[in-house]
């Protein structure tokens, strides 16, 4: 077991749900698939999905939900 | 002959130094955000300053290469890596037919200018091969690049490895970044401590900000001298009768969040505009990421004269440091 993060590509604010109606992509624990979407970056009038490049288990997640995120920030520690 | 694109980045599209003559249609400048940095890759790979190259904002493209060229990626800390193996910015590199160009995640600044010597040999649309997305006009098929497309070159290996502008010839912003502003005509339709307020504030830069404005946040909402709104203007005191917009133009509708119109502006309408950014430091709106901070500073006509200047002596200095 490792503990890993997943970065963001991109500058802008984070969502960790896909509306503000919707349940969050990922909570503590769930399991992460490559591939899977974690959460959304406003940026330039555009969400953008950001999608795990490995896979794991969520420990925490670093940044919160409406955050001011910086490209390279840690989105989520995942344990793989 | 070409590029081709494995992976897009997020709006990665070609760009020049514009197309100037039709802003009077409606047809805006385009063009690189930021032309210094856009002037000083292309100075590294021996093309003409103004040749046309790609503009990547926050995230890079990957790109094959299918004959030899030399590239060189200037303006943001965007760290170029050839087959993974890593490059430096603002200096020159050979790549070999086969070779694929990928990024790191961006580190400062907000655009990058991949420069490939020959230049990408786009159609030449209106004088320019620079791309205008909202008016599908120019550039790639008149849009920001997709995964698979191919780009022409002009072709030519260029000068290979080792060319680099000093770090004392680069010019990114500062933090907070200071814009420097000449105030204009519509200045008297703010009251005396809103326009204090407006100097004296710091902003942030808003996520929404792209090639079209640069919106900022987070400044005391500006207060207008009362008046009888002119027939023909809107009922909101920042509505004025429509009026043309200058590139840098700082408009505010409602009085609450500045936006500097850029290089894909729109070119007239109804909000009042308390000054214009000038032309020296546009380029350094094209390097803020959003949530950046950011103060205006007034200046004259001298001043704004006398910066202008000065950016055109550190493009001639690096064209003759690479000489």
């Amino acid at each position: 077991m490792a503990t890993e993060q997943i970065l963001s590509p991109l500058p802008g604010t984070f969502y960790r749900r896909p509306a503000p109606d919707q349940p969050s992509f990922k909570e503590d624990g769930d399991t992460i698939a490559v591939g899977d979407v974690i959460g959304l970056v406003e940026v330039m009038k555009s969400f953008h999905e950001v999608t795990a490049d490995k896979a794991g288990t969520v420990v925490k997640f670093l940044a919160e939900n409406e955050d001011a995120i910086m490209a390279g920030n840690p989105l989520v520690e995942i344990e793989t | 002959m070409t590029i081709k694109v494995i992976s897009p980045g997020l709006a990665t599209t070609v760009q020049d130094l514009g197309r100037p003559g039709y802003y009077h249609l409606g047809i805006p400048l385009s063009g690189g955000m930021d032309r210094f940095s856009l002037q000083a890759a292309n100075l590294l790979v021996g093309n003409e300053p103004g040749a046309a190259v790609l503009e990547a904002v926050f995230m890079g493209p990957d790109l094959e290469f299918t004959q030899d060229a030399t590239v060189a990626v200037a303006g943001a800390e965007l760290p170029p890596k050839l087959d993974g193996e890593p490059r430096k910015t603002w200096s020159s590199f050979a790549v070999k037919k086969g070779q694929v160009l990928s990024f790191d995640f961006l580190k400062e600044g907000a655009r990058a200018y991949i420069a490939i010597s020959g230049g990408v040999d786009v159609p030449v649309v209106l004088g320019s091969r620079s791309t205008y997305p909202l008016g599908a006009l120019g550039g790639h098929q008149g849009r920001a690049l997709q995964k698979d497309d191919e780009l022409p070159l002009g072709g030519g290996a260029g000068p290979g490895d080792g060319r680099a502008v000093p770090a004392g010839l680069q010019r990114m912003p500062g933090n907070p970044a200071e814009l420097r502003v000449l105030p204009g005509l519509y200045w008297h339709r703010l009251t005396e401590v809103s326009g204090k307020n407006f100097f004296s504030d710091t902003w942030k830069v808003a996520p929404e900000a792209d090639r079209i404005g640069y919106r900022f946040r987070g400044g005391r909402k500006l207060d207008f001298v009362e008046r009888e709104q002119p027939f023909g203007a809107g009922s909101d005191p920042s509505n004025i009768v429509d009026a043309c917009y200058p590139y840098g133009s700082i408009q505010v509708p409602g009085g609450t969040e500045p936006i500097v119109l850029h290089r894909d502006a729109v070119s007239g309408g109804g909000y009042f505009m308390l000054g214009t950014v000038i032309s020296a430091d546009m380029d350094l709106i094209g390097q803020l990421q959003p949530h950046m901070p950011a103060k205006f500073v007034e200046v004259d006509m001298e001043g704004a004269l006398a910066a202008r200047k000065e950016r055109h002596l550190l493009l001639d200095n690096i064209a003759a440091a690479l000489a």
